[in-house]
């Protein structure tokens, strides 16, 4: 589904990733871990078509498609989505509104039937129940005023809603409780199917525990240095990032 | 330098022949706000409240002030419709009453509405103080016409503890004529002790040919009266439109202004309002959203005169294309005006490179124990939110299309007419560049 190759990207001239290659298939959920400026937050940024990024070499193929060449929106009616590690607020945009203004472009992009409001309400309640999340939050303006549990449930909600192929989560367990934490992954594992493919960017493993992965990566100065399965995480509990660089001296070829 | 010779639009209205009234009082007032705009023509950009709106290009034209087809000239009632406003209406085209597009019949008890050319057929004297006045500032040239030929315009009196619950719908039209028209209206608007008025007014027209209209209202508030005022100014990308609004409240009086600058070639609206007695209360919202070549310059200035006085106004201006907008917010509290409590905030959108927003924030303080907030931005859509909505799958030009209109809402928020609030809410979302 995913295909990264040799990917490199600058931001302000700098470069942060430094020939990445990583595969993903559909059904997988893979985790990206790695200590803070190794590239994860650039990796999640380049894949959603953020401005300011300039990839200088290497390919991002998505179902055969040349991802880096389309536009945020397009990658999004195509199935891409990415869960923001700071959602923004957006006061005087109702949430409800935005979603289904969300939901209905990517539909039309892709040649289907829009959804009036009655479709909408009901496919809403659906995903509500899933979620467990108050439809309070739907009659607020978009993040706004929410807490940081309530803004990384919301981003579940709205991948809930909008169903997407490949999912993007960048730190998505970053700044919340353990009982967030345990919602915004059973939402996560609700979403898990054989069609779709997770990637999951995250400094801590313990939304691991919550969310099992099938692939863990290894992410330091710009590459991937590592894969393994779930016990290489544990191991990087154990040892640190700092065992990571003893293994893995920059420069060094994984 | 004013040059008054130089000025074919001064020319043109001064051949013009005034109204008669018979009314002597009148008709003085009538040849000394004359003999005032004849001396001192247009204001340049010399003068401090005219700095960023320049009248050079007007200046070169001719306008006449006769049209002898406005009283038969075809308007379509139906483009005046607002949900949410059904109540008395009174319909003014280039400047004339027409009674038969007003809705007269069935007054609600305690309201007075009647045209001006009909009140001062009738005892012209409660009119005295408002029409006799003279406007002495250097920038008060459309003021001082309006006073010298309006013929027409509104009166409306709301006695001393009447509610009138539905909105009085005043509308000015600018219609088609054989020439480039000049008109002007004058109002005179008056709420009694404890007496409430909800008004809605509203500016349309439909194109050719180029108009120059003016419209000065004076509204007293007296002790305690509440007044609730709407303003949709749509008024065909032809029209030149000056207007001034003086509001005058007493003690405990309460204005809840809502203006929409929408449409108009260039625009220019002086809102002034002195709150005189204590315990008065303002609270202005406003949105201008100039587009194409339009400009549209917002003057508020309002005068804490009394103990405890409050205001709280919110505007914002959103400009696309190449267009301009202006606004100035200019905010004193006098001696003697102790525990005012005085709220301006002016924020801006430029949608395109070419577009231009200047706003003056002022604020003056002679009084103890004031609290007074101040702020004005200029800026442009949000990076982060765009790409957010975007990245949700919502193209670029409706992204900024929702953003737009959410920054526009701030405005809107407290419009308790619901149906109206919806009205206007389509209705910004339609001025915005298409998605």
């Amino acid at each position: 589904m995913l295909k990264i190759e040799n990917l490199h990207a600058r931001v302000e001239g700098k470069e942060i990733l430094k020939g990445l290659s990583l595969s993903v298939n559909a059904g997988e959920v893979h985790a990206i871990m790695g200590p803070n400026g190794a590239g994860k937050s650039t990796l999640g940024n380049v894949l959603s078509g953020r401005d300011g990024y300039e990839v200088t070499e290497g390919t991002v193929s998505y179902n055969g498609m040349d991802l880096l060449t389309m536009a945020p929106e397009a990658r999004a009616a195509t199935g891409v989505f990415m869960a923001f590690q700071y959602p923004v607020e957006i006061p005087g945009v109702n949430n409800t509104y935005f979603l289904r203004a969300a939901l209905n472009a990517q539909r039309k992009t892709r040649g289907e039937k829009a959804l009036d409001s009655m479709q909408f309400l009901k496919l809403v309640r659906e995903k509500l129940k899933v979620m467990q999340i108050s439809d309070e939050l739907l009659h607020r303006a978009v993040n706004e005023g929410f807490s940081g549990g309530e803004k990384k449930r919301n981003e579940i909600f709205q991948m809930a809603v909008l169903e997407p192929k490949l999912a993007i989560l960048d730190e998505t367990d970053s700044g919340l409780d353990i009982d967030a934490l345990k919602q915004v992954a059973q939402g996560v594992n609700t979403l898990r199917s054989p069609e779709r493919a997770f990637l999951m960017i995250t400094h801590y493993q313990r939304l691991l525990d919550y969310v099992v992965p099938d692939f863990v990566h290894v992410l330091a100065d710009g590459r991937i240095v590592e894969s393994g399965d779930k016990s290489l995480a544990l191991k990087l509990e154990e040892q640190g990032y700092a065992g990571l660089a003893e293994r893995h001296p920059a420069g060094a070829v994984a | 330098m004013s040059q008054p010779a130089s000025q074919p639009l001064v020319d043109s209205l001064l051949d013009a022949p005034l109204p008669r009234s018979g009314i002597a009082w009148l008709d003085d007032a009538r040849q000394q706000n004359l003999k005032a705009f004849a001396t001192s023509g247009l204001p340049d950009a010399r003068v401090e409240a005219w700095k960023y709106t320049a009248l050079r290009a007007l200046a070169q034209r001719r306008f006449s002030a006769v049209d002898v087809a406005a009283p038969q000239v075809a308007v379509d009632a139906a483009s005046m419709a607002l949900l949410g406003v059904d109540g008395p209406r009174l319909v003014f085209v280039n400047g004339v009453f027409r009674a038969e597009l007003s809705e007269l019949a069935g007054l609600p008890e305690g309201l007075t509405l009647q045209p001006l050319s009909q009140a001062l057929a009738g005892d012209a004297e409660p009119l005295r103080f408002s029409l006799s006045r003279h406007y002495r500032e250097p920038g008060d040239a459309f003021a001082r016409i309006n006073a010298a030929s309006a013929r027409d315009g509104v009166v409306l009196r709301v006695a001393a503890n009447a509610k009138i619950a539905r909105p009085v719908h005043l509308v000015f039209v600018a219609a088609a004529a054989e020439v480039d028209l000049a008109w002007h209206a004058r109002n005179v608007i008056e709420v009694g002790n404890g007496a409430e008025l909800n008004l809605v007014e509203q500016h349309l027209g439909s194109g050719e040919p180029v108009h120059l209209a003016t419209l000065v209202s004076d509204i007293e508030l007296h002790e305690g009266a509440r007044l609730q005022h709407t303003v949709l100014q749509n008024a065909a990308t032809s029209t030149n439109l000056f207007r001034r609004s003086s509001l005058h409240l007493q003690a405990r009086a309460e204005a809840t202004l809502h203006v929409f600058e929408l449409g108009g070639a260039l625009v220019r609206h002086d809102l002034r309002v002195e709150l005189v007695g204590d315990g008065a209360h303002l609270h202005t919202r406003g949105v201008f959203m100039p587009h194409g070549r339009q400009h549209i310059d917002t003057q508020l200035a309002i005068r804490h005169q009394a103990l405890n006085t409050t205001s709280d106004s919110t505007w914002r201006g959103v400009a696309n294309d190449r267009a301009r907008g202006v606004f100035r917010g200019a905010i004193v509290v006098a001696p003697g005006a102790d525990g005012s409590d005085a709220n301006l905030s002016n924020k801006n959108l430029l949608l395109s490179p070419g577009a231009e927003i200047d706003t003056k924030p002022e604020l003056e303080i002679y009084a103890d124990e004031v609290k007074a907030a101040h702020g004005a931005t200029v800026g442009q859509l949000d990076e982060r939110s765009l790409f957010y909505l975007r990245s949700r799958g919502i193209p670029l030009a409706e992204a900024r299309a929702v953003l737009t209109a959410a920054f526009c809402r701030a405005v809107l928020g407290d419009l308790p007419n619901e149906a109206l609030r919806e009205h206007l809410s389509t209705l910004l979302v339609e001025q915005l560049p298409s998605t």
